[in-house]
């Protein structure tokens, strides 16, 4: 082992040293295989070094790869190394479809190796099993039976190293490691039970006449059984992942791109920056890119649950991973490779579903201790059984012992959160919810409290002017032309409605000087000489403008769920101009299955208490903060937080930053892919508020399989441990078989990854 | 019998002190990457041992096909990594502070630690 490790950790120095060459002379890497021994490692760099124009080859053992560096065809070199005797291919940066069939054909080959391994164990175990039920006891008592029960073991010797090999060795090199695992136990219940069995037929005198009993067929048995549950389970593994596979099955494998003119179908790995690319209808769209010509709708469905088709075109985002439905595109790429929204997609999720929820750590810290804490009870079994235990006390305790080795499962302990969590992030994800870690997933199924920002998360956030009202003498088009001209440097949305009204009417604004943003009130600055105030009630009353006169009217626009604003010239307001934003058509309904979950719904909007207590009204919710100006926000969320509620707040995830990363959960609403990923917890792909009630039905549902998986495995352990050392014995005469604890231990995983499988049929809509 | 429940007493003081009182020493790292073999139940090297504001580079690759090999999780560091069978997969970890941070399968059946030293402890 040491020389492998320093061959592989001398080995890249020598790499570095040739780098310097490789600026000049091509370098390629290949994936050797066959090479069993480092031995191999000279033979083939040898190998290489013959082939003519190769200047350096060195092999990282470890790795088993191959740098070479020179003038020279990967065939060539993969030619030479065959000729020596190997095997060896090009490796390349792999795409995660090609990964995950690899993945897949690893899995398939293990399960066919398992179950081979289960058919030689259980072709002995079983007929052994059957001759004790039928003929009656597997003792040895005559020399004939020395003979013939030697033979069996030794039969089983041979099923012990061909289907049971890997438990033994890994076994000893985890026990040589000082770490303990279920190869431990396995191999030392198995073990002690053909060990006991082989003592009984060869030196027969030194146990007792009444304990001259054989246990091969116990050996045999567990070792077929365990390895038929490894094999079940890597099948039951493989359909947890079917979310990811989902996802990385979204991505093109080829695109259609513009190369000297003429349009040329490339792998998706080839597509780079700037490109062209032409989708047609029914296409996949490879790549993320901007739209450059042509108009057609796109179904994004696929990656944020959004079922109607979005219109595309020129200068609108499209996403790699959508379906080009009706009309030809033609688009520039603007991220390729691993920087697609896709990509980042999967391995975000990839991440999350091998991150653990706190949930499991207690299941952590007991199995840290669980394998050396299960041989100390199988050896205090054994001394119960040889000191107090009937005749013939040595059977007893070698039974009992090998049973509490067999059924502890500490697999099962392992498994039940990670493979729900597994389930339960791929579920959230294929309904567009991205869930960032274990941890997010626990707390956003304990939330009590959610606090929506208003705009852009319950509405539209595009807002739209309702009304104008000049006051005075000037009309309509030139107060509009004033509050457009001012706000057009300002990024607020009710400021782009007011620029986008002004627009619609064909309004030329003009020029602004000084312009300044008074955050949470509004803008001022100097348009045609005069100077403006555009703002909230507030902002007029700072500046003692009189508003008296309308504020009946402004107050009757605000109940209408209208955002009154005031446009004051000097010291006198000259337009209450009105904006509203439309409520996102399911709102209301997502917002009732919040509440019929028991959480606690609460708004928070910059508007004015009247506007928001009317938008409040028309949603159904009881509570609001308004006027909070945009750095408040996070207040709102500690107050919360210190009357004792677990709280989730849901904002775009840029204007929010700071309210959603004080949250026990931030949740960012993401309209189309367009949302940083980066910044919150949870991210919901599509613009609706049930994404968001999805996103807390699929964390409870997930908890709540852990806890069942967590109680399932703690209790069949601890339950399961101490039949097996026989307390039943004394009362009812019952002590289990190992055959049996083998199934049980078997089985226990297995039913851990199904119960977890069953998340996959979980509808979070229907919650 | 005296013999026999001696022995075992002696055998129960054995396991608790080769799997839980033991403490291996670690291989220290000179350069800023490790390799790690992932196969028979156990990682190798599995204790590794680095000073403090060091970054690392951990190169896993996993050679036992058995599907509780197949993630790493360095819990500490909420990093968790997808080995591919056969392939060296790289994970990338910040400085860290003194201390010990353990990485682990999914189910800590392969176990590993990091002990991070005080960069002058290291020294000398």
């Amino acid at each position: 082992m040491d020389s492998e490790h320093q061959s592989a950790q001398g080995k890249p120095c020598h790499q570095h040293g040739s780098s310097a060459q490789a600026a000049a002379v091509p370098q390629q890497v290949l994936m050797i295989e066959g090479a069993g021994c480092a031995s191999c490692v000279g033979k083939i760099e040898s190998a290489i070094h013959r082939v003519p124009g190769v200047q350096e080859a060195s092999m990282n053992f470890v790795e088993r790869t191959v740098t070479v560096t020179g003038e020279v065809s990967a065939d060539v070199l993969i030619q030479a190394v065959e000729q020596a005797g190997y095997g060896a291919r090009v490796t390349s940066e792999e795409s995660s479809a090609e990964l995950l069939d690899e993945k897949e054909q690893a899995d398939r080959e293990y399960y066919k190796r398992l179950l081979r391994e289960m058919s030689i164990a259980l072709g002995l175990g079983i007929p052994l099993m059957i001759y004790g039920l039928v003929i009656g006891e597997m003792t040895v008592t005559t020399t004939m039976e020395r003979v013939a029960w030697g033979l069996v073991g030794l039969a089983t010797l041979a099923v012990m190293l061909v289907s049971g090999r890997h438990f033994y060795v890994g076994a000893w090199k985890s026990v040589r490691n000082h770490s303990a695992n279920m190869d431990t136990l396995i191999a030392l219940g198995t073990g002690t039970a053909w060990l006991y069995s082989m003592v009984v037929v060869m030196v027969p005198d030194v146990v007792p006449l009444m304990a001259r009993h054989v246990y091969f067929e116990a050996t045999a048995m567990i070792i077929g059984l365990i390895n038929l549950g490894l094999a079940l389970e890597v099948r039951a593994r493989g359909r947890t992942s079917e979310a990811i596979k989902r996802l990385i099955g979204l991505q093109a494998r080829t695109a259609r791109v513009f190369r000297d003119g003429r349009e040329v179908d490339v792998p998706i790995e080839q597509v780079q920056k700037g490109d062209q690319v032409r989708v047609r209808p029914g296409e996949k769209i490879p790549v993320d890119g901007v739209v450059s010509d042509g108009h057609s709708s796109v179904d994004e469905s696929m990656l944020t649950g959004e079922p109607m088709p979005v219109e595309k075109t020129v200068g609108d985002e499209i996403v790699g991973g959508t379906l080009n439905k009706s009309g030809s595109l033609l688009f520039k790429a603007t991220r390729v490779g691993k920087d697609t929204a896709l990509a980042r997609i999967i391995s975000m999720v990839k991440q999350a579903q091998n991150s653990k929820p706190p949930i499991g750590r207690l299941a952590d810290v007991i199995s840290g201790y669980f394998v050396p804490a299960i041989m100390i009870i199988a050896v205090i079994s054994a001394l119960i059984w040889l000191n107090v235990g009937p005749e013939p006390t040595v059977a007893f305790a070698v039974v009992s012992a090998t049973t509490v080795l067999i059924i502890a499962c500490p697999c099962a302990l392992g498994l039940a959160t990670p493979m729900s969590v597994m389930v339960g992030v791929g579920k959230a994800a294929e309904a567009g919810v991205l869930i960032r870690n274990g941890q997010a997933l626990q707390t956003a199924s304990k939330i009590t409290a959610m606090i929506l920002d208003k705009t852009g998360t319950i509405t539209e956030g595009a807002p739209r002017v309702t009304e104008v009202v000049p006051v005075g003498d000037m009309d309509e088009a030139s107060v509009l032309r004033l509050a457009a001209t001012l706000e057009q440097g300002s990024e607020h949305p009710l400021a782009q409605a007011i620029v986008e009204s002004a627009q619609d009417r064909d309004i030329e604004l003009g020029e602004v000087d000084g312009f300044n943003s008074i955050a949470g009130h509004g803008v001022e600055g100097r348009v045609d000489d005069c100077s403006l105030l555009f703002g909230n009630e507030k902002l007029m009353r700072d500046r003692e403008i009189s508003i008296d006169a309308y504020l009946e009217q402004a107050q009757s626009m605000a109940a209408q769920a209208r955002t009154p604003m005031y446009l004051a010239s000097g010291e006198r307001l000259i337009a209450l101009i009105a904006v509203a934003d439309p409520i996102k058509e399911d709102s209301v309904e997502a917002i009732k299955r919040l509440q019929n979950d028991g959480i606690r719904v609460v708004m928070l909007t910059g508007d004015n208490r009247d506007t928001a207590k009317a938008v409040a009204e028309q949603l159904g919710i009881e509570e609001f903060f308004a006027e909070v100006l945009p750095e408040d926000k996070s207040s709102k969320v500690a107050e919360l937080q210190q009357q004792g509620e677990i709280v989730g707040m849901t904002g775009d995830g840029i204007n929010d930053a700071p309210a959603l990363a004080l949250a026990d959960v931030g949740f960012a609403i993401g309209t189309g892919t367009d949302v940083a990923i980066e910044s919150a917890d949870v991210t919901l792909m599509r613009g609706s508020l049930h994404g968001l009630a999805d996103a807390i039905a699929v964390s409870r549902a997930t908890l709540r399989n852990i806890r069942q998986n967590l109680f399932g495995a703690f209790i069949y352990n601890v339950a399961g441990v101490p039949v097996a050392a026989g307390v039943l014995y004394p009362f009812f005469g019952m002590l289990l078989s190992p055959v049996i604890a083998g199934a049980a231990m078997a089985f226990s995983s297995l039913t851990v990854v199904t119960n977890a499988n069953r998340l996959r049929l979980f509808k979070p809509e229907d919650h | 019998m005296m013999v026999i429940n001696i022995l075992g007493v002696l055998l129960i003081a054995l396991i608790v002190w080769w799997f839980w009182l033991y403490r291996e020493p670690a291989a220290a790292m000179e350069a800023g990457e490790v390799t790690i073999e992932v196969k028979d139940g156990i990682y190798s090297p599995a204790h590794i041992r680095l000073k403090a504001g060091q970054s690392l580079s951990l190169k896993f690759i996993r050679r036992d096909p058995s599907p509780c090999a197949s993630v790493v999780v360095f819990e500490d560091f909420d990093v968790s990594e997808e080995l591919p069978l056969n392939k060296a997969r790289k994970v990338e970890l910040p400085p860290m502070q003194p201390g010990r941070y353990p990485f682990t399968c999914q189910m800590q059946m392969y176990k590993g630690e990091l002990i991070v030293e005080k960069a002058a402890d290291a020294h000398g």
